[in-house]
């Protein structure tokens, strides 16, 4: 699925410093390689000669060191400085939010999803969900980062920099965005077959939509109305998705995959690769491993019947 | 150069302390000692990281590992005996000094094989018992090839190659034998005495 | 004595005693430096061009969104082998080369301190690549990258034999460049011609010197992470485990505390090329002699204090991330330094643009791209955004190809002539710069753009609608022209062994001693020890008349295989070194490991076992004394 992943759309605080720093960093290399590229081509073409030509060597030259000492040390010397302090500088203002966090989200890294968790006031965590994190305009979220098996990275570019998930520990780091929309983020640490399909997405919405969101992800799993979903159910239980996942208020508790309890709600599925849409869905749930070759979701041997129930019954969880 | 008018007032062939052979020696020793600092730092790293109690099991028992220690700075002393009768030209007494070496040497091993079979933990009960196992093993094994070099030092002394003069291997031997010591007095301060101090 | 016989002549005597062996048993047992330096160098280009095959399949997979050249298994071991085959077995081994070929001949020596050592360490080179290779020929290549971070490389994650062969291979090529480390320190300290004081070599000795002592020092940190790895996969040890007390960072402060002194070993070398052919091409000695050596050095040392830039992301606390910021700008003024050094000498010089000095014009600027770009991603808090995206793909390849593949082509285009005794084509000389000068522009810039566009490293394929397309398309169409390059170098090698122009032994005009003999040169380098006065030995005459002359007709050396001993700093004579004969040990001694190795990665231990045995008893044979003749000959 598509979005911006350009280091030049900051879109909160963190994320428009580092732009800031980009800028300066990327200037000032410009600057110094057309400099150098300047003086080689100046000195090749000034004096240009025949190898026996003239059969003298050339002697040093007076004051010749100042090629070192001011190209080589004093200057390269007083660029450097004033970009680690810029750097500093940035490290201070990126490494935590001006404000104290809104809340905080455990994010578990997976073999290729990503496992959200909301920690709520009261300490408890009943808002589980996969891939597609949602957050207020305006408010810092803490983020809490692990991993379930390698280590992986996260990485919203417009957000903040990247921090990696590692198993066994936890590291800490924050977002905020400053405007509504979606942002794109992507791992960013080789984590096996299908890292390279294993994005995650940003909803930042106003104040109340968020807060809807929120209600409604806490709920459990909707009572499916028509026959159709009910067969769908069905299926899920008896066919072997329980054993994987989750859909709370159901007798499914598997911990293997995401969380499907509002899969319905989320705008793609198999970490960013596909649109969530009945079509992209069947697909996926009939054969997983043709679409992301290594998942390690199995194939269904599902009748196209019951694949049209299980997918009806899916697009109920909103 | 005055000497270079005529090289062959030169000695051919090294004799000399700084040979090539000497100075190959040395480089090695220098790599090797990198190689246990690499290997300690594993184990001091994962031990600043620990949750619980490093050593898991409690600080490691000195019992048989305190004279062993003995042992092997003894076999250090009966080296550089041996290597000093060598240059006086004292076969004899070299060889015999090789040979306690070599005893001193299998002892330490011997004993630390008791220490690992009475041992609580194994190489797979957790990092700890990983690091244990593979710092002492990686130091085992660098005793048993340096006895493996004082057996052919041994040989080479029965075959008459060395007299007082020429002795450039037991040199390069007894190096390697006195970096094996000291690698183990490091060794043991970090795994057994640091544990059972702190 | 001979009798009543006309006297062999000198060079005739000294050959001789010097030459390699005729047939079969030469071909296994010379230790000659010029045909061990020859051997390293083309086997690095075999391995250079396995790896650039491995990079196109690479980029025509990523030419457009959705490509199924590669699936995502293939994809994996693919970019895999391809950083493995150049960072490893290309890279260094390279420079090796053109060391193992050079430093007798600019030493004022007849062969490198250790001449059986130097073979081993060629035969483990090659050992250790065909073991590597091996993988491919049963379909276990290695496939959690170069880098290999656990615990993804564990048995769970990587089951088969893939990371195996990634372990072992890599500590067997340890043992060569080890080996190599060794005879290149021993050479600096004992075999310079009397009169080279450390003042007086080559910048290009100055950088493999330096790197030598890196490599002592930081290859024990790769062989430590691979032997807990192998360990962790087979042992059942817990290392990397984080359930366990382990970590999965301490195989990332073990890799890198390795991996960053070796880019620094893959670079100096080359570096030091550069700075000794700009003074011959524009007409005078380098600028701040004294500066670049320090430089070099310093280097060096500096490298072992940066490696946790490759670990900013980690979670590491800023404290340290903030030191390793620093750290890493610091190490970019020596590097300055040098690169000032070249643009003085070319300023206060006469620039002469023959095919050298191009590729020498196109290294330094290459190498400021890839320096700049260094600090964008040493600017920790930049790096967060940066690091693992495309941005680092293109410094690290301005790196690796405009420093080593650059000053490598310069280094090939300069001392041909000297190895072979004929000149390349200037002609297809500057064709091949042109190709590879723009096609790594086109080819790897837009790395830069397509880092800063978002693209993640390490991926088989993107989504359209990112933006990514059409600057992947152009890399891909430039690192093909780029291997136009290498083809046309190719060419012109073949071409120029049958038809190129004699050489003569000073062809460029150039100052130091391995232009003083024969091109190519003889078995024994030099008729004559010669005996050094200045770093230009032969320029004297025209830059200090009056200044003490080198003496380039010293003694002759003929009672055997004999070469001057001399002290470390001032290299004042103090022995005569009788070099050995021509021997099987070296070799025979490589195979035992390679057995070793085979059955380590099978798991059959008898083999490794029977393979160490034969490892000992190998040692032995080398190490037992041959009796020699008072005259000298060996009986």
């Amino acid at each position: 699925m598509n979005g911006d992943m350009s280091l030049f759309s900051p879109a909160g605080p963190a994320g428009r410093t580092l732009t800031q720093l980009g800028w300066w960093l990327l200037s000032v290399s410009v600057l110094v390689v057309l400099v150098v590229a300047g003086l080689v081509a100046w000195a090749i073409v000034r004096r240009r000669d025949g190898l026996h030509a003239a059969d003298e060597i050339g002697s040093p030259a007076p004051r010749e060191l100042r090629w070192i000492q001011l190209g080589g040390v004093a200057i390269p010397a007083v660029i450097l400085v004033v970009t680690l302090a810029f750097t500093l500088g940035a490290v201070h203002v990126t490494g935590a939010p001006a404000r104290r966090a809104a809340f905080t989200v455990e994010v578990t890294g997976h073999r290729w999803w990503w496992e959200l968790r909301y920690v709520q006031a009261d300490g408890t965590r009943r808002v589980v969900t996969a891939n597609e994190l949602h957050v207020p305009v305006g408010e810092p979220i803490r983020l809490e980062l692990t991993s379930g098996d390698v280590i992986h990275s996260y990485w919203v570019p417009a957000l903040n920099g990247k921090m990696d998930l590692n198993p066994g520990t936890t590291n800490v780091t924050w977002i905020m965005a400053d405007r509504a929309g979606t942002y794109r983020g992507q791992c960013t640490e080789y984590c096996g077959r299908q890292h390279a399909n294993m994005a995650t997405f940003v909803v930042a919405e106003p104040a109340e939509r968020f807060a809807e969101w929120l209600a409604s992800q806490e709920a459990p799993a909707a009572e499916p109305a028509s026959a159709d979903a009910r067969e769908g159910r069905a299926v899920f239980m008896r066919a072997g998705c329980a054993g994987c996942h989750t859909v709370r208020g159901t007798p499914a508790v598997g911990r293997v995959g995401p969380d499907l309890t509002h899969v319905a709600s989320r705008r793609t599925i198999a970490a960013g690769l596909l649109p969530n849409t009945p079509g992209y869905l069947a697909g996926w749930v009939s054969n997983a491993p043709a679409l992301k070759p290594g998942t390690l979701m199995p194939a269904s041997m599902l009748r196209p019947r019951e694949l049209h129930a299980l997918v009806a019954y899916l697009g109920t969880l909103k | 150069m005055s000497t270079m008018a005529d090289p062959y007032r030169l000695p051919v062939d090294p004799v000399g302390r700084f040979s090539p052979g000497w100075w190959a020696m040395v480089l090695v020793i220098a790599t090797e000692a990198m190689f246990f600092v690499y290997l300690l730092f594993g184990y001091l790293y994962l031990d600043s990281l620990a949750r619980g109690a490093w050593p898991p099991e409690g600080p490691p028992r000195l019992t048989l590992a305190a004279p062993n220690t003995v042992l092997l700075l003894a076999s250090s002393g009966t080296t550089w005996w041996a290597e000093r009768e060598i240059t006086r030209g004292a076969i004899g007494r070299f060889r015999i000094g090789l040979l306690v070496t070599f005893i001193l040497g299998a002892s330490f091993l011997g004993i630390q094989g008791l220490e690992y079979a009475r041992e609580r933990f194994t190489p797979s009960s957790h990092a700890y018992g990983s690091l244990f196992f593979t710092i002492t093993g990686f130091h085992a094994a660098h005793v048993a090839v340096g006895l493996l070099m004082l057996l052919v030092v041994q040989l080479r002394a029965a075959f008459g190659h060395f007299d007082a003069r020429r002795h450039l291997a037991v040199a390069n031997v007894t190096m390697y034998w006195h970096f094996v010591d000291a690698v183990w007095v490091v060794v043991f301060t970090t795994l057994y005495l640091l544990p059972n101090l702190g | 004595m001979t009798t009543g016989t006309t006297p062999v002549p000198l060079d005739e005597r000294l050959t001789r005693l010097w030459r390699t062996a005729p047939g079969v048993y030469g071909v296994f047992a010379t230790v000659d430096h010029k045909v061990i330096g020859r051997r390293y160098l083309v086997t690095s280009v075999v391995f250079l061009l396995l790896g650039g095959i491995e990079a196109a399949l690479l980029r025509v997979q990523l030419a457009t969104s959705g490509m199924r050249l590669l699936s995502p298994a293939m994809y994996d071991a693919v970019f895999t082998m391809h950083g493995l085959t150049m960072i490893f077995w290309y890279a260094a081994p390279v420079l090796s080369g053109f060391s193992n070929y050079l430093w007798p001949l600019m030493l004022g020596a007849r062969d490198m301190a250790c001449p059986r050592a130097n073979a081993l360490s060629y035969w483990t080179f090659l050992m250790s690549g065909i073991f590597l290779y091996t993988s491919v020929l049963l379909g276990q290549m290695p496939d959690a990258g170069w880098f290999a971070y656990a615990p993804l490389t564990g048995i769970a994650y990587s089951p088969g034999l893939r990371m195996d062969f990634y372990a072992i291979g890599l500590v067997f090529l340890g043992v060569s460049t080890t080996v190599g480390a060794v005879n290149f320190l021993v050479t600096i300290f004992r075999t310079r011609a009397p009169g080279m004081s450390l003042d007086r070599m080559p910048i290009f000795v100055w950088g493999t010197l330096t790197t030598s002592f890196a490599v002592l020092a930081a290859t024990p940190a790769l062989t430590v992470a691979c032997a807990f790895l192998y360990l962790d996969r087979r042992a059942g040890t817990r290392f990397y485990d984080a359930a366990a007390g382990g970590s999965a960072l301490l195989w990332q402060h073990l890799f890198w505390s390795f991996g960053h002194p070796w880019v620094y070993i893959v670079v100096l070398p080359a570096m030091g090329m550069i700075s000794d052919l700009i003074p011959t091409f524009c007409r005078r000695p380098l600028v701040g002699y004294p500066f670049v050596a320090l430089a070099t050095v310093s280097t060096g040392i500096l490298g072992f204090g940066v490696w946790v830039h490759h670990m900013f992301a980690t979670g590491i606390p800023p404290v340290a991330t903030s030191f390793f910021s620093a750290a890493s700008m610091v190490i970019t003024i020596p590097s300055a330094v040098a690169v000032f050094a070249w643009l003085a000498t070319m300023w206060h010089g006469r620039p002469v643009l023959r095919t050298p000095m191009l590729f020498a014009a196109g290294f330094i600027v290459l190498f400021v791209i890839g320096g700049v770009s260094g600090v964008v991603t040493g600017s920790v808090a930049y790096d967060w955004q940066v690091t693992d995206t495309y941005f680092v793909v293109a410094h690290l390849h301005y790196v690796l190809i405009g420093i080593n593949v650059f000053a490598v082509l310069a280094g090939f285009y300069y001392w041909f002539p000297k190895m072979t005794g004929r000149m390349l084509d200037e002609r297809l000389g500057r064709v091949n710069f042109w190709l590879m000068f723009i096609g790594f522009g086109v080819g790897f810039f837009p790395m830069h753009t397509l880092g800063l566009a978002g693209m993640p490293r390490r991926i088989y394929s993107y989504h359209p609608g990112l933006g990514w397309e059409w600057q992947n398309l152009w890399v891909t169409i430039g690192s093909f022209v780029f291997a136009l390059g290498i083809a046309a170098f190719l060419v012109n090698v073949v071409y120029s062994l049958r038809r190129g122009a004699e050489a003569g032994a000073n062809p460029w005009d150039a100052p130091t001693l391995e232009w003083a003999v024969p091109s190519p040169p003889p078995p024994h380098n030099f008729e004559r020890i010669p005996i050094v006065a200045s770093r230009h030995p032969l320029w004297e005459e025209r830059l200090s008349p009056d200044a003490p002359r080198t003496q380039l007709e010293g003694p002759a050396l003929d009672a055997g295989r004999d070469t001057p001993g001399t002290t470390a700093l001032d290299a004042e004579a103090d022995e005569v070194l009788r070099m050995p004969e021509d021997t099987l040990w070296p070799f025979a001694l490589a195979l035992t490991l390679l057995v070793i190795c085979y059955g380590l990665v099978a798991g059959r231990w008898w083999l490794a076992a029977a393979g160490a045995i034969g490892l000992a008893a190998t040692i032995v044979g080398w190490f037992w004394p041959v009796r020699h003749q008072p005259s000298g000959a060996a009986t």
